[in-house]
């Protein structure tokens, strides 16, 4: 028990290396720092695709390892993105009505300055009034904590009230998904304060940075790969120690971990709060590469999409996680962007962009029926683990427990 | 992962490497490319693929006339799949990697904005077909389709002129659109002397379909004595439910009149019309227009398509009118430049289908006739009430902020200029 | 085109209206003389036309008023003449309006349609009312009443009196017993004969009750230095401050009669010391410290006192100001008499319209539940009964209301068609329901979680290919016609039939829910095992059967809810993703397992959210948001739902 946490978990060792080659590679590639070969809107893709990575890490820790389907886990991944995208709009702002003020023949009061950044974020629904919810929006420190702060505490009471009643399995679930449709539409209403349905836009554009894009986009990436590197090593530490057996314990088998004497709503309160959290600084980094955020993004069917991901990547191992987040959302990427080549049928030509969501429908079906696994399990027959025998029975009783034919340790 | 990775990379910058070498680069000189940013899955896909299918007719009826510079159209097809942020990241792919000279798309003003920081950073040029709510002038769009006071002022000048309504109910979609068009129309009805009383607002979600409170509370609004009418931006699929539940409550266009700013053709082949005739819609562009422009333009369409039922709209005039306009422009200029392009743009006049010609401001919005229409048993619009060409204004003259803004990009070379501080107050648009 | 009509017009008026008058009739002639106005065809120019035409005394009057309204009066582009236009072989048969003679048939491109607005229209059928109240066709009465109704004239008033005596039929007289009432009510000379019209409607909670008497009650706000003239119908004396009359308010009325002095905006006083800047220096500050608001202040102080600017106005300034006026609101009318009766009235009928509006929102409420309920019936059955998720269920909701669009392309006949498309509905959803659970859900029973994620995959598969067959653009579904209309007790509380039969649809498969559970074998088996498997399969009953009937019962069910929604709303690809969430949400709320739980879990958050809609008008998302909000605290005290089963039923 005394080996260190490296000796312990090798794929950590493994993944991180990996992650660093494929930064380097894209680096190289890539046209602001390197030999051009991978377009600047390719390195966008590929450093969104990061953070959905890490937001998916996020979602197999509170799934995989503790059985808690959150269906609401894009809602803090959005809030995240809202709170960075706040602070990029009104510092962008701020600077073009100052440039603005400055050509008058006085001085502009702090008013009028304030009055010049409200007319421009809200002319556009209407309005030219800040709202109590944009009260720190100028501190960029300030919006930096609240990336954490506000998804934490959603999180926090959200998980409070709901653990605290003992609302399990598909009720919790359909409960995290009311909250996120909850969350879309007030967000969808303009007296939300953050722009309604337009939501907030321009957030590629830095303030203060006159760097090109091509350059940008590799910070970005840059960010989310090293957000992503330790993310991981969060989330692998998390579950390695005692506490990561605990939660796995209430995963199988809630009761008996009760009665062992832990209190069991404080570790999955406290391990759900860590995951709004995790999803939260990975939706800060996502919305400045899509250039905009708004309420669409965090509706329900988001954070079902994210379920989906870890349970065709391999739910309860962290690398199946973060495959199933790149490959599902890559080829999604691919088949809708009109780049795969249409199948003439002779009768029907099957056009991607009109089947590639029933192919992923149906492969949410087969992944559930025939690879619970999935596509990490191909990992197991490489490394070939021998799976214990437990005569076909699961692991616990409990809705979230693991089957033995999913379980590789 | 790595592995997958690796191969989608490497098949990209394949790509990519074939695009700036060998025969695509040959292939370049020979053509000049036109981009189409349209959706063709996801929600707006119906309204967006028509505007697609028109994009590649007008494509095609440009090559077959010899082309432009002596050179071949080649339509470029992306789908943004309804996808706000995609639309940014398909508008840099087309500038970069596919290098269009100009592009046609959107339809919803979030999708706009996604696009703009883009093409302002990259200096493309954007042909936008959609009515929309104002308040905006990129240096690098052209706005094709009505600014408010283009569709929603005549229409409201209908309303008191022609209806003599009194009292308004201002119903809506809760988006940006009907918010901001609500806001211009408030303050200009309150201008007018209607008081704020008098006038009701409310906003529904995408898709609402239980509409027998809001049509009960818009009867109630009869009760002071005054003549009731009601100004629709319900958007999309909720227009079902609400003409359902208005023809089932018996409210003849008599009693209270309905003017809708997005129930076109399309929109009303999902309906029975038989309950709703004689309720309005304002547009620029109604398809039993009367001319012989429009006539040719629907049998192309129809060949085109290969479907004598479709219908034709507003945004695909817009598109006819914006393509055209750009296509006479790039001959003007001799070169597909942006710059050259955009100065050779102003002024420029070509034939609207409903007779008439569309004329392009310094402004980047078209002047253009509006067009009231009622609505027919057989789906169709007839038309009655058309006025003089409007020029298309970008900030609206109904609000304190913006009727002291102006765009001019031709002498002023400013989208957004203070005229009362006389400064520009910014260059690239705020999105 | 309109403008062909200019350029025909401008030659009309030249070349015609000299020559034209002595070839053609007398009506033709009066219509000649205002042929511009008619062209032009709007509201603000009309009117001479119409009353030249009205009070012509020529006895085609009445017939060209009547085709010109219907839209069925043209004109001959050759030379003007307006003519009344029939469709014919070839084109459209001209009737001359004097002779009543069939002047030809002529080719659409040689004549123009005049199309009146809807404004014009009104017009002209007030100008008929005097004709048609008297007109031997009861049609023809009854559309001058309305046009009265739509457009209460004064004017109206006399020749409806005379006509009341010969009316005939007794559903007209009565309503034109009305109408005198409410025109009396407004426009009658003899203040005493209208409060007696009052008296008499008082009670009546018509719209065009009210509609009659809030304006004798409209108020203008006025304001006088000092008292209040003599002879103003005072209705209440405000005082600045107050709720009803904010300071600021009061005294931008001042300054709006310019009896003040406008305050000095902060874009005033920026705009004034701008204008003032010398040698880089403004009322005596350097222009580098103008940055804050007390400077700027201090510096225009500096230029009023010097007089180059208005005074500064403070808030004493406008306290002063205020103390000087009195504002009040005033009636229109004069008289204090008809005031006090009109309010009278209207507070009678106040009390009266407010309870009617609460039962008119219990039937909004009651409806929306019975659509709620409706659409978790099937949810009830396989989420409640068999705790199996079924996330496509929103999707066997589309199949039901497609499969009833494609029966309504097949079977024209409406009523029919929707007779042959719910059990369709019913037998298209069971088999989908029947393939589901064989293929897919018999192999997760007791891992709920996949089931969600798998039945997840099958509804966007299924969505999508509803698009990829239908479209994305909406597909009507049209209600046979018996179902048109609504069911008005009176003015405020109305329910669309189609609403109406929703909700006995809901009670019909209520009952049969009950009846198949507590009455029937496959009732009884499908509790067994939904109770403890091994033991039912111990006992003889089929599990594997059992499940898959259930199964396949819940989805017909939703099916034909499907049919019912697409009736009222609309037929799309996405609409159940509409209803999935609401749906669960009503099981969970009402409690699994039980069908009252799902009735009851439907009314409240069918009442909840139209008591919310009601206490904010303006924005119905609001209400959605709030009432989920609200149902994710319920949950929190009532975790198993408003009715929670107890004992060995509760499982777990």
């Amino acid at each position: 028990m005394n080996r260190s946490f490296v000796a312990r978990n090798p794929s950590v060792l493994i993944f991180l290396a990996l992650l660093a080659l494929f930064t380097l590679g894209v680096t190289v590639l890539s046209e602001g720092f390197g030999v051009g070969m991978i377009s600047t809107s390719f390195v966008k893709t590929l450093g969104k695709t990061l953070c959905l990575c890490l937001v998916a890490v996020a979602m197999d820790l509170i799934w995989g390892f503790a059985g808690i389907l959150s269906l609401g886990h894009f809602a803090f991944f959005g809030l995240g993105g809202y709170m960075i995208g706040m602070w990029l709009m009104y510092e962008r702002t701020r600077l073009i009505v100052v440039d603005a003020l400055a050509q008058g023949s006085m001085p502009p009061t702090p008013q009028e300055v304030v009055d010049g950044i409200g007319n421009q974020i809200f002319g556009v629904v209407g309005s030219s009034e800040f709202p109590l919810v944009w009260a720190f929006a100028d501190s960029l420190v300030l919006q930096l904590a609240l990336v954490v702060a506000v998804p934490g505490l959603l999180a926090l009471v959200f998980g409070w009230l709901a653990f605290r009643s003992r609302v399990t399995g598909v009720y919790l679930s359909i409960l995290t998904q009311a909250m996120t449709l909850a969350l879309a539409l007030y967000l969808f209403q303009n007296d939300s304060g953050l722009r309604g349905n337009n939501g907030l836009s321009g957030l590629q554009n830095l303030p203060n940075v006159t760097a090109s894009q091509d350059v940008v986009s590799m910070w970005f990436f840059w960010g989310s790969a090293l957000a992503l590197g330790s993310g991981y090593l969060l989330a692998a530490w998390v579950v390695s120690g005692k506490f990561g057996s605990v939660i796995r314990g209430i995963r199988d088998n809630e009761a008996r971990v009760r009665f062992l004497g832990y209190s069991v709503e404080a570790y999955k309160l406290a391990l759900f709060t860590l995951t709004a959290c995790i999803a939260g600084i990975a939706g800060a980094l996502y919305y400045p590469q899509a250039g905009i955020i708004n309420p669409a993004e965090i509706a329900p069917i988001a954070s079902i999409y994210l379920a989906v991901w870890v349970a065709i990547g391999g739910r309860g191992r962290l690398y199946g996680a973060v495959i199933g987040a790149a490959v599902v959302s890559l080829l999604s990427t691919w088949f809708t962007g009109g780049q795969a080549p249409d199948i003439p049928l002779g009768f029907y030509t099957v056009k991607w962009v009109d089947w590639w969501l029933v192919l992923l429908g149906l492969s949410f079906v087969g992944v559930t029926l025939f690879a619970p696994q999935g596509i990490g399990g191909l990992v197991d027959l490489i490394s070939d683990r021998l799976r214990p025998d437990r005569h076909g029975a699961d692991l616990g009783p409990d809705q979230g427990s693991l089957r033995e034919k999913e379980a590789h340790k | 992962m790595t592995f997958l990775k690796s191969t989608l990379t490497g098949t990209l910058a394949g790509t990519l490497v074939a695009a700036s070498l060998g025969t695509a680069a040959m292939a370049d000189e020979h053509t000049i490319k036109v981009g189409v940013l349209h959706s063709l899955s996801g929600t707006m896909a119906i309204s967006e693929t028509t505007l697609k299918d028109t994009m590649l007719m007008l494509v095609e009826q440009q090559n077959a006339k010899g082309g432009l510079l002596g050179k071949q159209l080649e339509a470029v097809v992306v789908d943004p799949a309804s996808d706000w942020p995609l639309f940014a990241e398909k508008a840099r792919e087309l500038l970069t990697v596919h290098e269009v000279d100009v592009m046609f798309g959107n339809w919803t003003s979030v999708s706009r904005k996604s696009v703009l920081p883009v093409i302002e950073e990259l200096n493309g040029l954007l042909f936008y077909p959609v009515q929309y709510e104002g308040e905006e002038s990129s240096k690098n769009v052209f706005y094709t389709g009505a600014a408010p006071n283009q569709q929603a002022i005549p229409a409201t000048d209908y309303f008191l002129e022609e209806l003599g309504v009194e009292k308004f109910a201002l119903l809506g979609t809760d988006y940006v659109y009907p918010r901001t068009t609500n806001n211009i129309l408030e303050s200009y009805l309150e201008g007018k002397g209607i008081a704020s009383e008098d006038i009701f607002v409310n906003y529904t979600p995408f898709g609402h379909s239980d509409w027998s409170k809001i049509v009960a509370d818009v009867v109630a609004l009869g009760a002071d004595g005054k003549k009731v009418g009601v100004i629709s931006t319900i958007n999309g699929d909720a227009n079902i439910g609400f003409y359902k539940e208005l023809a089932a409550a018996g409210i003849s266009a008599d009693d209270i009149p309905v003017v809708a700013f997005s129930v076109g053709e399309e929109e009303l082949s999902g309906l029975d019309t038989s309950n709703l005739v004689g309720h309005l819609a304002a547009w620029n562009y109604f398809m039993s227009a009367d001319s012989p422009e429009n006539a040719e333009f629907i049998e192309t369409w129809h060949a085109f398509i290969g479907d004598e039922a479709r219908v034709t709209n507003d945004p695909m005039e817009a598109h006819y009118i914006g393509f055209n306009m750009w296509v006479a422009a790039v001959e003007a200029a001799g070169t597909t430049d942006v710059d050259a392009v955009r100065s050779a743009m102003y002024g420029l006049e070509y034939p609207n289908l409903t007779g008439g010609t569309a004329v392009m401001g310094v402004n980047h919005h078209l002047s253009k006739p509006v067009l009231i229409g009622e609505i027919q048993a057989d789906g169709q619009f007839d038309i009655i009430s058309e006025t003089d060409p409007v020029p298309g204004d970008a900030w609206t003259d109904f609000l304190p902020e913006s009727a002291v803004l102006e765009s001019d990009w031709k002498d002023l070379g400013c989208g957004m200029y203070n005229t009362e501080t006389k400064t520009c107050v910014q260059i690239l648009s705020n999105y | 085109m309109i403008r062909v009509i200019a350029a025909t017009l401008a030659l009309l008026l030249t070349s015609f209206s000299v020559s034209a008058q002595d070839t053609t009739g007398a009506i033709q002639q009066v219509l000649q003389e205002h042929s511009a106005a008619i062209l032009k065809s709007s509201r603000m120019t009309i009117g001479p036309a119409i009353d030249a035409v009205a009070d012509s005394g020529l006895e085609q009057a009445q017939a060209v008023l009547q085709a010109w309204s219907d839209k069925n009066m043209w004109v001959r582009e050759a030379d003007g003449l307006f003519f009344r236009a029939t469709e014919a072989e070839g084109g459209y048969s001209l009737t001359d309006f004097d002779t009543g003679e069939v002047v030809g048939v002529f080719d659409k491109d040689a004549l123009d349609q005049i199309k009146p607005n809807s404004g014009i229209r009104a017009l002209i059928g007030t100008a008929l009312v005097q004709f048609q109240l008297k007109d031997p066709d009861p049609l023809r009465r009854q559309e001058a009443l309305t046009s009265i109704s739509r457009a209460p004239d004064p004017a109206l008033l006399k020749p409806l009196r005379n006509s009341i005596e010969m009316e005939t039929d007794p559903t007209l007289r009565a309503q034109k017993l009305r109408q005198e009432r409410l025109l009396t009510i407004g426009y009658d000379a003899d203040s005493d004969a209208r409060v007696q019209a009052m008296a008499d409607m008082s009670g009546d909670l018509s719209v065009d009750v009210r509609a009659a008497l809030n304006p004798l009650v409209a108020t203008r706000r006025a304001v006088v230095q000092g008292d209040v003239p003599e002879g103003t119908n005072v209705a209440r004396i405000l005082t600045p401050g107050s709720d009803a009359l904010p300071r600021v308010e009061a005294y931008d009325m001042l300054v709006a009669a310019d009896l003040a002095q406008p305050r000095v905006t902060n874009a005033a006083m920026r705009a004034a010391l701008e204008a003032n800047i010398a040698d880089g220096r403004v009322g005596g500050v350097s222009v580098q410290q103008l940055g804050s608001d007390a400077v700027r202040r201090a510096a225009y102080i500096a230029l009023a006192d010097a007089g180059t600017v208005p005074p500064f106005i403070s808030e004493e300034t406008v306290q002063e100001t205020l103390d000087g006026f009195t504002f009040y609101d005033a009636y229109a009318d004069p008289s204090r008499q008809i005031t006090d009766a009109a309010n009278d009235a209207l507070n009678a009928i106040k009390l009266k319209v407010g309870l009617n509006q609460a039962a008119d929102l219990t039937l909004d409420a009651l409806s929306l539940a019975s659509i709620y309920f409706l659409a978790a019936i099937g949810l009830a059955i396989t989420f409640g009964v068999m705790g199996v998720i079924n996330m496509a269920h929103g999707e066997f909701i589309m199949m039901g209301a497609y499969t009833g669009y494609v029966v309504q392309q097949i079977v024209p006949n409406h009523t029919l068609s929707i007779i042959v498309a719910i059990p369709l509905a019913f037998a298209v959803t069971f088999a989908a329901g029947v393939a589901m659970e064989r293929l897919v859900i018999r192999w997760l029973y007791n891992r709920p979680l996949e089931t969600l994620l798998a039945t997840f995959g099958i509804s966007i598969a299924l969505q999508q290919l509803a698009k990829n067959i239908f479209g994305t653009q909406a597909r009507p579904l049209t209600a046979p016609a018996w179902l048109d209309g609504a069911l008005t007790l009176n003015d405020v509380v109305s329910i669309s039939y189609i609403r109406i039969a929703i909700f006995f649809l809901a009670l019909f498969f209520l009952a049969v829910f009950l009846f198949i559970m507590k009455r029937t074998r496959l009732g009884l088996e499908t509790r067994a095992v939904t109770q403890n498997p091994r033991m039912a399969a111990s006992m003889g009953i089929n599990p594997g059967r059992v499940n898959m009937l259930t199964f396949g019962l819940g989805s017909g069910i939703a099916g034909v809810a499907g049919v019912a929604i697409g009736l009222f709303a609309k037929v799309t690809s996405e609409m159940g993703s509409d209803y999935i969430v609401q749906s669960f949400m009503t099981v969970v709320v009402g409690g699994v397992g039980n069908i009252w739980g799902t009735l009851a879990g439907a009314t409240m958050i069918g009442f909840l959210q139209k008591g919310i809609e009601w206490g904010n008008p303006s924005n119905t998302l609001a209400a959605q948001t709030y009432m989920i909000i609200f149902i994710i605290i319920f949950i929190q005290f009532r975790p198993r739902g408003i009715i929670a089963l107890k004992g060995r039923a509760a499982g777990d």
